[in-house]
């Protein structure tokens, strides 16, 4: 069937900040189903309110709104551009939910907006958990014994029938937010009872335990003539217990036999159709018995899912593009496979490779959270990796975790240990759960002794045991010297480094003085090399390349080289000499080509915002006429994508895989250079290696990257061009201490380099605060020194982006943040242009920012954060680099600033772009989203240490509606009236007035603790005071818990004072009360009440700011 | 040929070796049965299945190579076999075979290999070896296993050589049972097994062994049928003597012209006489030459558990165009130019345009190329059997 005609414009909803659960997988396919929707034609209208996207470039949809996605500004947007349908499956739980309550609202049937993909009620069978039992009831598919209750009476009842342990789902969250596995009653009374909080519906589903059952999950694709297909099956490594997306996975499945794998891929498509989703990519999930295969049910997704973007990247099958086009009436024999250019998409990709996903967590930053993990997901991001087995497969993902492993490395706390504590620690399902299994083999347990405990598959443990024993033997005999031995372990997906590391053992060096000789040259090395093989990574590499071990280069082609693939999507693999050499697929060509080198996987501090920054310069780099090749190994991403570059390399980023791509790419055609300025730390981190590999680095040179973050060097780079820094100094002793501290002048902020007690920090105003810290909180010594820095109270932060073509400065954006110095700079709020910062004060941070770029010989794009105090702008850090703001910046002033630096850096004059507008009509604000809770334990307050794992944009007229906006988009409703909580630290006290008096006006009634409330009383404000919780009951928190306040102001100033207020954080997280951790934010919060009520707020796409 | 002088050198530890009829010689390690044999390599991409697939009587004089890296995974049962005869000689893996986890596992693949007298060699660039085949054809090849290393590369070469290849090879003969037989199995359920067949039901299907995969009588006896298996040479006056309701014709192994020789004659005589037929796969090209179209030897065949299959023509009502994800295994196929008038195309390969099915205006006999039986493979296409066992009586 042709594509509708009766329709004409489309809206498509994306899936907002990253939060976990919902990363930048959605990014991908909605700049996919975008993409498609706009080559047939239609117009694309986008809401999302996730400014670090590609799709909300403003060169994808026709009108791109960066709002917020809740239903109530959606209906606006729908009002004023009267959409003929709307696509929910594309923006994940978000868009699902927010499509659903438009339905409910009667929006769509007002508007005569149809929904396309997924009809509301499919999405209710799908979500709804009673109506899907009952909907696979209906077609012989059995679920778990389970039951649905909204008050925790009915869970009880459910209880009796389930048994313990049991499984609680809240409906409608994401991540399965609030969920949890329940092994006695009074767990699983706490479980329900967050779970039912945690769900929109007030409802969870409760189910017996399938605890150590197999879970596989299956992508299917089906279009309206009923025509499905498979796309991929995916294997779970952790057996059922572990969230999904926290579970390591492969691909395809690995243990079922055709038999029981049709039965999976029979029950997958009759799931769809029961369901009804009539278009589309949808996931399903199951869980078999490993003893007798039983399968059963667990749930679908009726949309396109982290699952669905993961088997795109395993298979090179396009789900969300696919999906886009079925969903506006083309059927899958109309369409054509991307991948070979030759057969249609209508037919299973069938590869001839193993993927492993690993997931990457982010525990240490939220302390006092347990790392077990559950069904409620916890990981930030993941690694994908391809091997031809699943050795290979797994020891690359594991070293493109870029967690410091370079593949089974030893577990220290489980050496030597005995089996019942080895036994224990295999038991905890936490994120390193793979390498205990690799150190209990390595201390002589076996496979089913492991299995017994973990419930993996016997398969995998024996392959994980393989590769220890070859570990072992290796620890015996060092490198084998002969080429087939090398390339067998090498096959094994064995890094150099990791070889290095073991052959070293061989001859008894391994730590200490040994090690140290190894590492040195001289007679003794050359003995020691002699014996192991190697004693380091470059030294395999050399015995590798002289012996022809070198990898090959295999194709991603859907079809397991049955035809011929027209798009080279690439993969390393050690081949045996089967036709005389390996062969090797690269196939490159003789253009003018450019790498860059992607991310790596998502973490906290790294994440959508460099993958936007890579595939700009994908883009801007092929529209100049290189050739744009792509190494990344992150399955979430755009920049994976199989069109965002000319050639992809799906490969760990280590100096090892990325030498080796750039081995064989060299061979053919000219190597301009290499992008590893836009990635984040992970390309930067290969600079050195690519340098000494004599390898051109585009751009800023390495080394002046090196400067910008070397304490000393830095240091005398900014007394030459006669800028400030704070102050700061070193000091190994107490008296030391109080002199350093002298000499800079109180307040100062110590930091110990080891901490105690999880104590990592203090502002103190005087010697006596100085000596009891260091009395009480840290160890200082010759070894163990402390930092002293001149502490700026109440400055004002700033971030400049710049670009700089070494002639040339150009200011990108200066933002003004919104919280304090002293909250990291990803976590803070900010807005652009700065909203309350002097004309004079901007144009000296830009003349800074222009001395900084010439001195740094900037090439591309360049970020700078000023403090500015008492009209003094101090320099705090430089990073001649990509930044984390650059596409804020980039949304903010509607220029592509991540595209023109690449074409600098590839060597254009800034002269060939227009100038940046920079008086701009409106106001762009920032803010960062939080995960605390999915951290429960951990203390919901900002810090130096970033915690935000994405962001989102307001855009308005004024900075009040904009911050209102940006509030909004975070999830943070700010009330419009009710009872506001204030208790600030003394140095806020003044700042906070207007902000109650503002409140007090609006009509709130105010409370706050003793000494907040004296002072406002004493400036005629009408506060009531309340007790702090060590005043006793009934105090703040229970004020909390009983949702008698609407809104916190809360600022602390000290180790003690911050632990006091640790329990009103987490009772307004839990109890989702909005609330502020700085004097500053709670203004503008103050500000933006007073000024504008939500429902006033008005919808404007980019298109329409950039034109005015 | 190729000069023996030019033979790579024998790596230490290669147990196996796969030796092409022009001389390339392809070191391995040996596993399943030592000796040697003969046949022509093919690829299959399936990513399940290898035992269904290594007992699949159409591979006969065949060598399977896998494109998924891990082939024997899941061990090796005593259910996932499509028949006792011949089945392929060997297969070519890139991984050496691993202990198997799979609750239906009861003996290793490998051990399976020896008992039942088949070929493996692991440690193969099976992709490269695949593209091979796509860009120069399925090579004749001599597979060989000895535990010692010793091979006679020379005289391997020369079997291979002159081996004739499977262009007017009649393998049904060497793979058809001998005797008639009343089909005794019912399909297969998770936890239960195969079930039985009832003798009495209606109708009663003679089906014609070329080769036949037991998966597709299972099939029949499902879809309601009785089904008296009978040997690939039987003739019209004895089918007809079994007073069949309906006539299956079955897969198998070689040229379609060859076993038409004395197959496609009963075939007409069945035709003439109205007696509704079903054919698959060999059974499907017989049907074709019966009906006058012609064969052709493809370049690669089609082997797999994705190929795509689109209904076309008449007939199909709401379902035309209807895309069937299908098994496939074939090397011939009928070539849709030659269909005469009174044939028409049923189904399509969307992967190349190739014919995958034909029904016979004005008769009840049609036929595809692909395996509705699955076994390995998807489930999409037993709607067939319904339609032929449906129509009967």
């Amino acid at each position: 069937m042709p594509k509708r005609t009766d329709i004409s414009s489309i809206l498509v909803i994306g899936a907002g900040p990253i939060i976990i659960g919902q990363a930048c997988e959605f990014d991908y396919s909605g700049t996919q189903a975008i993409k498609a929707l706009k080559e047939e034609g239609y117009r694309v209208i986008l809401v999302n309110s996730n400014p670090a996207t590609i799709m909300t470039d403003p060169e994808f949809a026709d009108a791109t709104y960066i709002e917020p996605i809740t239903p109530e500004i959606v209906a606006k947007i729908i009002a004023k551009e009267r959409p003929d349908a709307l696509l929910p499956t594309m923006g994940g739980q978000t868009a699902l939910n927010c499509a659903l309550k438009l339905d409910e609202m009667g929006v769509l049937a007002e508007y005569g907006v149809e929904m396309i993909g997924a009809k509301a009620d499919a999405i209710d069978k799908a979500e709804n958990r009673q109506r899907f039992r009952e909907a696979m009831d209906a077609i012989g598919l059995e679920s778990a014994r389970s039951g649905v209750a909204n008050t925790l009476e009915q869970a009880r009842a459910v209880l009796e029938r389930t048994g313990l342990p049991s499984i609680i789902r809240p409906s409608f969250t994401l991540g399965g937010t609030g969920g949890g596995i329940a092994y006695n009653k009074a767990e699983f009374d706490q479980i329900v009872r967050e779970g039912l909080d945690a769900s929109p519906t007030t409802e969870v589903l409760i189910e017996e335990s399938l605890l150590g059952w197999k879970e596989f999950e299956m992508e299917v694709v089906r279009d309206r003539k009923d025509n499905a297909i498979i796309i991929c099956s995916i294997e779970n490594v952790d057996p059922m217990g572990v969230h999904t997306g926290d579970s390591i996975t492969v691909a395809p499945a690995l243990t079922l036999t055709d038999k029981e794998y049709q039965i999976m891929r029979s029950a997958s498509i009759a799931v769809l159709r029961e369901i009804g989703v009539e278009t589309g990519g949808s996931n399903v999930q199951f869980a078999v018995n490993p003893k007798d295969g039983r399968l059963i049910v667990i749930e679908m997704n009726p949309r396109v899912s982290r699952s669905s973007a993961l088997a795109s990247k395993a298979t090179g099958f396009p789900i969300a593009r696919v999906a886009a086009k079925l969903a506006v009436g083309y059927t899958l024999d109309e369409l054509t496979n991307e991948i070979t250019g030759a057969t249609p998409a209508s037919f299973e990709p069938t590869i001839d490779y193993v993927v492993t996903k690993i997931p990457r967590f982010a525990f240490e930053k939220f302390k006092g959270a347990a790392n077990d993990l559950s069904t409620a997901m916890k990981s930030v991001g993941e690694v994908m990796a391809i091997g031809r087995n699943f050795q290979e497969s797994v020891q690359k993902a594991l070293r493109g975790l870029e967690t410091g492993l370079d593949g089974f490395n030893r577990f220290p706390e489980l050496e030597g240990a005995g089996r019942e504590v080895i036994t224990a620690a295999l038991s905890r399902r936490t994120p390193d759960r793979l390498l205990k299994v690799g150190q209990a083999f390595r201390e002589g347990m076996t496979v089913e002794e492991v299995a017994a405990v973990t419930h993996y598959d016997p398969w995998f443990l024996r392959q994980i045991e393989g590769i220890i024993a070859a570990e072992k033997d290796l620890q015996a005999n060092g490198l084998p010297r002969d080429a087939a031995g090398l390339r067998r372990l090498k096959a094994m997906g064995f890094s150099d480094k990791r070889l290095a590391t073991l052959a070293v053992r061989s001859v008894g060096v391994a730590g200490g003085l040994g090690e140290t000789q190894a590492k040195r040259s001289g007679l003794l090395h050359d003995a020691l090399v002699a014996m192991a093989g190697a004693t380091s990574a470059e030294e395999v590499r050399a015995l590798r390349h002289k012996l022809g071990v070198l990898p090959v280069f295999k194709r991603i082609d859907s079809c397991a080289a049955e035809f011929e693939a027209i798009t080279p999507y690439m993969y390393s693999t050690y081949e045996a000499p089967s036709f005389g050499a390996p062969e090797c697929e690269a196939d490159p060509s003789d253009r003018k080509k450019i790498v860059i080198l992607g991310g790596g996987p998502n973490r906290i501090g790294q994440g959508i915002e460099f993958d936007y920054c890579c595939v700009h310069a994908c883009f801007a780099l092929a529209e100049q006429g290189f050739e744009t090749i792509m190494v990344n190994c992150n399955p979430e991403t755009v920049s994976t994508d199989y069109d965002t570059s000319d050639r992809l390399y799906f490969e760990p980023l280590t100096d090892e895989d990325v030498l080796e791509i750039l081995r064989v790419e060299q061979s053919k055609g000219e190597l301009l250079g290499v992008i590893v300025q836009f990635g984040g730390q992970t390309p930067l981190k290969l600079a050195q290696a690519l340098e000494d590999a004599g390898i051109p680095i585009l751009g800023t040179s390495p080394d002046a990257i090196d400067l910008a973050e070397d304490r000393e060097r830095f240091a005398k780079l900014v007394s030459k061009l006669k800028l400030k820094q704070p102050e700061n100094g070193i000091a190994r002793s107490r008296d030391e201490a109080a002199a350093v501290a002298a000499r800079i002048g109180y307040p100062v902020l110590l930091r110990p380099s080891y901490v105690l007690g999880g104590r990592a920090m203090e502002i103190v105003d005087s010697e006596a605060q100085l000596d009891s810290y260091i009395a009480t909180a840290v160890n200082v010594s010759g070894d163990s020194p402390v930092l002293i820095d001149q502490y700026l109270r109440d400055a004002i932060e700033c971030d400049v982006d710049a670009l700089c073509d070494g002639t040339e400065v150009r200011i990108a954006g200066v933002m003004q943040h919104i919280e304090e110095a002293g909250v990291h700079s990803g976590d803070s709020a900010c807005t652009l242009p700065p909203y309350s910062l002097p004309p004079e004060i901007i144009a000296e941070m830009e003349r800074q920012a222009e001395a900084l770029a010439f001195a740094l010989r900037v090439k591309g794009l360049m970020n700078i954060q000023f403090a500015v105090k008492d009209g003094t702008v101090y320099l705090i850090e430089v990073n001649p680099r990509a930044s984390r703001t650059v596409p804020f910046v980039a949304k903010a002033i509607g220029q592509p600033v991540a595209k023109i630096a690449a074409r600098v850096m590839a060597g254009e004059p800034l002269s060939n772009f227009e100038p940046f507008k920079r008086d701009l009509p409106y106001m762009a604000v920032k803010e960062a989203v939080f995960p605390f809770a999915r951290f429960p334990g951990s203390d919901p307050v900002l810090s130096p240490e970033m915690k935000s794992t994405g962001e989102v944009m307001g855009i308005d007229a004024t900075f009040e509606a904009a911050f209102l906006k940006s509030q909004i988009g975070a999830g943070s409703h700010l009330p419009q009236g009710g009872t506001v909580f204030v208790s600030v630290k003394n140095t806020d006290k003044a700042v906070i007035v207007p902000a109650v008096k503002r409140l007090l006006d609006h009509g709130f009634r105010v409370i706050a603790t003793g000494g907040t409330q004296s002072y406002l009383a004493e400036q005629g404000l009408a506060v009531e005071r309340v007790n702090k919780v060590a005043e006793g009951q009934p105090h703040i928190v229970d004020k909390i818990i009983d949702g008698d306040i609407a809104l916190i102001f809360n600022t602390t100033e000290g180790w003690q004072s911050l632990m006091d207020s640790k329990s009103i954080r987490q009772a307004a997280l839990a109890g989702k009360v909005p609330y502020y951790t700085t004097a500053a934010a709670s203004v503008a919060a103050a500000a933006a009440i007073s000024a504008i009520r939500p429902d006033q707020l008005e919808v404007r796409s980019l298109q329409d700011y950039y034109g005015s | 040929m190729a000069d023996p002088a030019s033979f790579r050198a024998q790596p230490s530890g290669a147990t196996g070796v796969l030796v092409l009829a022009d001389g390339t010689v392809v070191w391995g390690r040996g596993f399943g049965a030592t000796g040697s044999a003969v046949g022509e390599v093919c690829f299959n991409t399936a990513m399940t299945g290898y035992q269904e697939v290594m007992t699949d009587p159409s591979y006969a004089a065949q060598i399977v190579t896998f494109t998924f890296p891990h082939i024997g995974n899941v061990g090796a049962n005593g259910e996932d076999i499509e028949s006792k005869v011949e089945g392929a000689v060997g297969c070519v893996v890139r991984e050496d075979v691993t202990e198997p986890s799979n609750f239906r596992s009861i003996e290793r693949f490998t051990e399976w290999m020896v008992r039942n007298g088949k070929i493996g060699l692991s440690g193969i660039d099976t992709r490269a070896l695949t593209r091979r085949i796509r860009q120069s054809g399925a090579p004749n090849a001599v597979i060989a296993h000895a535990p010692d290393g010793k091979f006679d590369i020379p005289a391997l070469v020369k079997r291979a050589a002159e081996w004739p290849g499977l262009e007017g090879m009649d393998l049904a003969i060497r793979v058809t049972r001998e005797g008639g037989e009343q089909w005794a199995g019912g399909s297969w359920s998770l936890g239960k097994g195969y079930g039985r067949a009832a003798f009495d039901a209606k109708p009663h299907v003679v089906a014609i062994d070329y080769g036949a995969k037991d998966n597709i009588f299972r099939n029949l006896v499902k879809a309601g049928a009785r089904v008296t298996v009978v040997p690939a040479k039987t003739g019209f006056d004895e089918i007809m003597a079994l007073a069949p309701d309906g006539v299956f014709l079955s897969n198998g192994p070689g040229d379609p012209a060859a076993t038409g020789e004395y197959a496609v004659p009963v075939i007409k005589a069945l035709l003439d006489a109205d007696v509704p037929l079903f054919g698959i796969c060999l059974g499907h090209q017989m049907l074709g030459l019966a009906a006058g179209a012609k064969t052709i030897k493809m370049h690669q065949g089609h082997r797999g558990a994705n190929h795509p299959v689109q209904r076309v023509g008449e007939g199909w009502g709401e379902t035309t165009g209807l895309v069937e994800i299908t098994s496939m295994n074939h090397g011939f196929a009928v070539d849709a130019a030659t269909l005469p008038e009174n044939v028409e195309q049923t189904h399509v390969s969307l992967f190349d345009g190739t014919n995958c099915g034909i029904s016979i205006r004005g008769k009840r006999a049609f036929a595809v190329q692909y395996h509705p039986e699955a076994s390995p493979g998807p489930q999409d296409s037993f709607y067939l059997f319904e339609k032929f066992v449906g129509g009967l009586g």
